[in-house]
């Protein structure tokens, strides 16, 4: 098992046809990622990649049947692209597009609510690296060859962060149910809390990785989350000891403003919540190997 | 991004604002002449920088004449005002803005801010303006109202008239208040602001409701869209490499360390520099290069990071995904040769392509350490800089 995407996820992406698109569709396809087509306004009717291209989501869904979306196009018309792709009942949205704006995000996630619960899109992103089932399937702009299918859910606002710890893990044998990027941005698609709760309910998810970073209340929420509904072990970490107040780390969403924004603060809270909080960021992949020892250790010892 | 108080009042005035008689002057002479243009006999002269406190900083000079307003502005124009919102380094001030002193009946607090947690626009109001919003919410938590505004629909007239009464405006005035909160809500939409803080918002003695003083900030990724707002830039304002860095579509924060940073992707840069902490370093500054770390960009990095004076050894820490690591290595290869680079490198390179970006490093012949993993690379940059130091 793993959470949103496997090898039967039939996939298409949104600015197919484009640089990135083309790249990246490659990449996926090599992964083994089911890609069944793609769309880019005007282009309908021809083939890219051994596959159809369509002028709109509602036609490609129509003709291959497929279920995820991986956004590519340029950020003025990444809301527009996410909302079509919802309204074509597209049910997981992966957007990598950096440079969204904030406005646009709230009224993305505003016009979702139009839909009932059960046909709603699980947004991804923006401005991460995507998500990947090890071995089975891709939908983003990670080397996936890093990666190893194994029993831990990794999710991470960073996307090169979310690739050290994978890395890490491998040298400790370890590897991954899904990895999610949810992204840097202030406003973001799926919380940690949304991904928290998929991998508290995948039976084949053992434990959690949860990388934040400086600014916002998400890695709190999810702390609390975590004392209050969840059963795996969690490890987490969050990376901006260094940053200054008031300064924009990268992510638009990097920037401590308020009380309780630090890396050291949330640290702190999710320690107190009973997550693993590993000590430094080169001591990912080692604090995930106790904490499995320790828990598979405690499996083991007789009633 | 932020702008002048003189031009976030211009752009709010653009929505129906009513804001004191006023404008900016670039020296003392434009300044009297501002004063003499709005009339009156009594005028402030408020030095133009993007901090506030200003003050407590003496940056906000009440005049009664002429003479007065030009001493003001002589004194302000070109000095350096140090706030306690600007750091110790304080920032320049090259504009003033003069405007006429009005006698003040009530000072309140409306605020508007993106709410990341709701993620919606919030608009927080306090009836005691004047202070800092964070010391409100410590002194008289219960005394702040708040209204969240559904994206769909915007702002209703209802919700501003629910501040205006909850902040004990008598009837004449609550019109006029719910006009300019509506007003500022739809430039914060209309502009793509991400704060504007009306601090204090004003009820004078003949009974007006003015903007007294705002700050304004903006969603750096929609000015795509907002050319009036992309153009109001003052760079003076921002550190000269920091500008320099988004020229070349770099992320670079200037830091008070000597070790200097240049890593791909946001979240492995603040790891590395915390790693750096860890292992005893103090980071020079925050760069993250992106996704296609192309030679060009890398070359680029490098100068920026050794514009800083301080810095006495790099770090570069790839973590290739899209850009393969040998693409990397040859980039820095590069950039180590065009910039004659005299401080210890240690390099770290990891991904795609990992074996042969090593070996183009190893062939080179230039003296670049290089680490496998990220903490023997910050231990090897701290023990570098260390010896550096030593010398």
């Amino acid at each position: 098992m793993s959470i949103l995407l496997d090898q039967h996820t039939r996939v298409i992406v949104q600015g197919f046809t484009g640089d990135k698109g083309t790249f990246h569709a490659k990449e996926m396809i090599a992964y083994g990622t089911r890609v069944v087509g793609g769309v880019t306004p005007g282009k309908g009717g021809a083939t890219h990649l051994g596959q159809p291209v369509f002028n709109t989501v509602k036609e490609a869904v129509a003709q291959t049947a497929a279920t995820a979306s991986l956004v590519l196009v340029p950020a003025p018309f990444c809301a527009d692209a996410v909302m079509e792709a919802a309204d074509a009942g597209i049910r997981l949205v992966v957007i990598i597009t950096d440079g969204v704006p904030a406005q646009d995000m709230i009224r993305v996630k505003a016009y979702l609510t139009r839909y009932p619960a059960a046909r709603r899109a699980v947004l991804v992103g923006p401005n991460g690296a995507g998500l990947i089932s090890a071995g089975k399937a891709m939908m983003g702009i990670m080397p996936g060859h890093i990666y190893r299918p194994g029993t831990v859910g990794v999710v991470s606002r960073s996307g090169t962060l979310g690739y050290e710890a994978a890395a890490q893990m491998a040298a400790h044998g370890i590897g991954q149910t899904t990895s999610v990027g949810i992204g840097g941005d202030p406003i973001n698609g799926s919380s940690f809390v949304d991904m928290l709760t998929l991998f508290q309910e995948d039976p084949e998810t053992e434990a959690v990785m949860m990388i934040g970073e400086i600014g916002g209340s998400q890695e709190a929420d999810a702390a609390k989350f975590v004392k209050e509904h969840m059963t795996k072990p969690v490890v987490g970490y969050v990376a901006g000891l260094t940053a200054p107040k008031g300064r924009r780390m990268g992510h638009a969403g990097a920037i401590i403003s308020a009380f309780g924004d630090t890396a050291a603060e949330k640290a702190e809270i999710m320690r107190s919540a009973g997550l693993v909080v590993a000590p430094s960021p080169a001591e990912l992949g080692s604090t995930m190997a106790s904490v499995l020892s320790r828990k598979r250790s405690r499996v083991m010892v007789p009633q | 991004m932020h702008i002048h108080e003189y031009q976030a009042k211009e752009l709010l005035a653009g929505f129906g604002l009513p804001i004191p008689a006023g404008g900016v002057a670039y020296s003392a002479e434009q300044a009297v002449y501002r004063a003499s243009e709005i009339g009156g006999d009594r005028w402030v002269v408020k030095a133009q920088i993007h901090a506030g406190a200003r003050g407590k900083a003496r940056g906000i000079r009440l005049c009664s004449s002429d003479a007065e307003v030009r001493a003001a502005a002589k004194e302000l124009l070109g000095c350096t005002l140090v706030t306690a919102q600007t750091g110790p380094q304080g920032l320049p001030v090259h504009r003033v803005l003069v405007e006429q002193a009005l006698p003040i009946e009530r000072e309140l607090y409306v605020g508007l801010v993106l709410d990341r947690k709701r993620e919606r626009i919030v608009v927080v109001a306090h009836p005691h303006g004047g202070m800092e919003i964070e010391e409100i919410a410590q002194r008289e938590p219960e005394a702040i109202l708040r209204e969240v505004i559904e994206p769909a629909v915007g702002m209703q007239a209802f919700q501003a008239r629910e501040l205006a009464f909850g902040l004990g405006l008598a009837a004449p005035q609550v019109n006029h208040a719910v006009a300019a909160i509506l007003g500022a809500y739809r430039a914060f939409r209309d502009l793509d602001a991400t704060m504007v803080e009306m601090n204090p918002l004003v009820v004078t003695a003949d009974g007006r409701v003015l903007v007294l003083d705002v700050k304004m900030s903006f969603d750096d990724n929609a000015l795509f869209r907002r050319p009036q707002v992309a153009e109001l830039r003052d760079y003076a304002q921002e550190d000269p490499r920091e500008a320099e860095a988004a020229e070349y579509g770099l992320n670079y924060v200037a830091l008070d360390g000597d070790i200097g940073c240049i890593i791909n992707g946001a979240g492995l840069a603040m790891a590395t520099m915390d790693m750096i902490k860890h292992a005893g370093g103090e980071p020079a500054n925050f760069l993250d290069i992106g996704g296609g770390a192309s030679p060009d960009r890398v070359a680029k990095a490098f100068r920026l990071v050794l514009s800083d004076g301080n810095v006495k050894a790099i770090l570069v820490n790839v973590f290739a995904g899209i850009n393969r690591c040998d693409w990397v290595a040859e980039g820095v290869v590069q950039a180590v040769r065009e910039v004659h680079l005299s401080v210890p490198l240690v390099v770290r390179l990891a991904g795609t392509n990992v074996e042969d970006g090593r070996r183009i490093l190893r062939d080179s012949g230039l003296p670049i350490a290089t680490a496998d993993t990220l903490a023997e690379a910050a231990e090897r940059v701290v023990a570098a800089r260390n010896k550096a130091r030593a010398a």
